[in-house]
């Protein structure tokens, strides 16, 4: 396994080599299926859960339909409050920032919080190539950093692994990184968990510069917040002297009372609790009257990232994606991704909601992204979960149009015309067939008789390309009389004839 | 031109569909949600915020002032505790009875310092019923937000009924976004290994909490 998506292969081959993992698919299967029945028992706490879904919905497109604005403010008042903004349009320009940020520290090292942006950009590869070496402290990216391995999940990236594999990797791994497992590391969830704490103590106690990212970011008050459960995101968040958060765009909200709404909704979405161990919010340098001295970081970056994100919102049925908190909670309920696992999916953002974001943010050129609107059975138990009603599905499916049609999209801020993509002949043709047909109601009539009156001869199984298709289903049966016919026989069945 | 006015230019070319309502942010969302859950006396209202606090495995006191310095030397004598990190603005008289030596948090306290001390004791801003949180905000008694993190073992002291809200819409009114907050529910965990919630990472291992009243 190595540690990047580049190159990865469309989604049906690499779900192949999946679902023949045993192992892969029995760590997904206890998961998701722990996490299920617990979240669902969270959100029947709350007897309010529709009218909180649609707040935040509401929130989050009100502030999509102005975010220009809404960046404005929360640069005013994050400047204000002592802080510097940083803009950067795409990966590279996130991480050539970043790293010029450590360097000027006079830093080589840096602990980070769990970031799905920092993650999107590569950013641990690029600071490494400029000699920076940034530890993951969350626990299961440190399995995965340690693993050499890529995350497979947007709460837990290394859900894939159980127990065993685990402490297999922390007793040859660890020493590499710094303080080695403890001898006789059994694989006990406590046992690894006080593993992990004692290798990275020492990390956060020396630490100079911290990195994260933020799951909300207030408009008015130019506030951050960090939910977390470790205390690690705390750790780097506090100790150094230099904090840089690399924030995506579309995490704003306008108000401080807005976070009222997803701080009930994310805890019980993605761990299923009333609510996490730790959240930490703050706002630009704290310099706290009363206390001993400064709190926390005396100096404090924000990056706001694009990197396809203004493209997406230019989607108009796209652009709800963008609304997405990050909880995880429909890769959990998804039969898909239960099966396949996250690798497959060839992002950081795997399930359901990488289904959408991934071609998206990204576009659909590339094999692996033109194939991730395919993997779904558009079953729609993600939109049911999702906290701020993203309606995967038919996003799903609009970009599975834009896969086959091609048309008018947004690339890195302009429109351009996208060519079909190739491979989808026979659905392209099909479709054509159809609308030819339809458009000719004597053509269709016919065909829809002719189909009836050789209904006999007709095969169970599909030949040619389509064979593997009805290997294991039911072709449909065609009536003996096509309905335009018993319509017009019957008079729409006011004759009382069969 | 800046990547800052590049992305503000394809935020607006990429709205260029969109209606702007100019109305008030107030009317934009509809908040028929609940203010809180339940209609609870104020004792049931503390009664919940202890069953929650315990279900997410802090241990919870209860005392009344008079009783909380006895309370507080036994607790630290339990755990064997011969340091406890003081914020500036603790009331003198909660640590009156501890044998613990106190360590003031000083501006140059390094993390490593603060590494070996065995216990913290601070009081809290506001605590959440609902979700068994507490939430400090840097006051006087509770101090900077690394003296509750990097101890092994934490001692939060709240004020009954006065600094019990039911919910979380409620406790966000009474704070201050200027201040660095921290919400705390539980010691630290993690759903990391097979997503079952195992206590004990980097925070606190240990969350004791005093209900202090009356």
């Amino acid at each position: 396994m190595s540690g990047t998506f580049v190159g990865m292969p469309a989604f049906p081959e690499a779900a192949r080599e999946a679902v023949h993992d045993t192992t892969l698919r029995g760590n997904l299967r206890h998961a998701t299926a722990t996490i299920r029945a617990k979240r669902a028992k969270a959100v029947a706490e709350v007897a309010d859960w529709a009218a909180l879904r649609e707040a935040g919905k509401q929130i989050k497109d009100h502030t999509l339909r102005h975010l220009d604005r809404y960046l404005v403010q929360l640069e005013e008042a994050v400047t204000a409050a002592g802080g510097t903004v940083h803009w950067a349009a795409d990966a590279d320009e996130a991480n050539r920032i970043v790293a010029d940020l450590v360097k000027a520290t006079g830093e080589s090292e840096v602990v980070k919080v769990k970031s799905m942006a920092t993650q999107e950009t590569g950013l641990n590869e690029a600071l490494e190539a400029e000699g920076i070496r940034a530890y993951e402290t969350d626990l299961a990216e440190l399995i995965v950093q340690l693993g050499k391995d890529r995350p497979s999940h947007i709460l837990v990236p290394a859900i894939h692994r159980n127990r065993g594999e685990i402490r297999d990797i922390f007793r040859s791994e660890m020493g590499e990184w710094g303080r080695p497992a403890p001898d006789g590391l059994t694989d006990t969830p406590a046992a690894l968990a006080e593993a992990a704490r004692l290798h990275l103590r020492e990390k956060f106690l020396r630490a100079k510069v911290g990195i994260s990212g933020a799951n909300f970011m207030v408009a008015e008050t130019g506030t951050l917040v960090v939910v977390e459960s470790e205390g690690n995101g705390r750790m780097c968040l506090t100790l150094p002297e230099t904090l840089i958060s690399v924030v995506g765009i579309e995490k704003i909200v306008p108000t401080w009372r807005d976070l009222e709404v997803f701080l009930q909704t994310l805890p019980r979405s993605s761990t299923a609790e009333r609510m996490n161990p730790y959240t930490s919010m703050w706002t630009g340098t704290s310099d706290v009257d009363g206390a001993a001295t400064a709190d926390g970081p005396r100096t404090f970056h924000l990056v706001l990232l694009d990197n396809g994100r203004t493209d997406t919102l230019a989607d108009e049925v796209g652009r709800q994606a963008l609304r997405c908190i990050r909880c995880s909670a429909c890769l959990n309920v998804c039969p898909v991704y239960e099966r396949a696992g996250g690798h497959a999916y060839g992002s950081v953002y795997p399930g359901p909601i990488g289904a959408i974001l991934s071609p998206q943010l990204r576009g659909t050129r590339s094999e692996i992204d033109a194939s991730l609107p395919y993997a779904s059975s558009l079953c729609g138990a993600c939109y049911e979960v999702c906290p701020v009603a993203i309606d995967i599905p038919e996003v799903l499916v609009h970009l599975r149009e834009r896969v086959v049609q091609g048309g008018v999209v947004t690339e890195r801020g302009a429109k351009v015309l996208l060519k079909p993509a190739k491979g989808h002949a026979a659905e392209r043709a099909a479709m054509r067939a159809a609308r030819w047909a339809f458009g000719r109601p004597g053509a269709l009539r016919a065909g829809q008789r002719l189909a009836s009156r050789t209904r006999r001869f007709h095969p169970r199984t599909l030949p040619g390309p389509g064979k593997a298709w009805s290997a294991s289903r039911e072709l449909p049966p065609v009536p003996a009389e096509p309905f335009r016919d018993w319509w017009q026989r019957t008079h729409g069945g006011k004759d009382g004839a069969k | 031109m800046s990547s800052r006015e590049l992305i503000l230019g394809r935020v607006r070319r990429a709205l260029a569909d969109v209606r702007r309502d100019d109305g008030p942010y107030e009317e934009a969302v509809d908040r028929g949600y609940l203010r809180e859950h339940g209609d609870r006396s104020v004792g049931r209202t503390v009664g919940l915020l202890a069953e929650n606090l315990a279900d997410y495995r802090a241990l919870v006191h209860r005392c009344t002032d008079g009783e909380l310095p006895e309370l507080l030397a036994r607790l630290l004598a339990g755990r064997g505790s011969r340091t406890v990190l003081v914020p500036p603005g603790l009331p003198p008289h909660w640590l009156a009875s501890a044998d613990a030596t106190r360590v003031q948090d000083r501006a140059e306290s390094t993390p490593h310092e603060l590494d070996r001390v065995d216990s913290v004791v601070t009081g809290c801003a506001v605590a959440v019923a609902e979700t068994g949180t507490i939430v400090l905000d840097g006051s006087p008694d509770q101090g900077r937000r690394r003296i509750t993190l990097v101890p092994d073992h934490h001692i939060c002291v709240v004020r009954v009924p006065d600094q019990v809200v039911s919910s979380v819409p409620q406790a966000l009114e009474r704070l201050s976004p200027g201040r660095p907050l921290t919400w705390i529910s539980g010691p630290s965990a993690t759903s990391d290994i097979e997503l079952d919630r195992v206590e004990g990472v980097h925070g606190p291992r240990t969350l004791e909490v005093v209900l202090v009243g009356g």
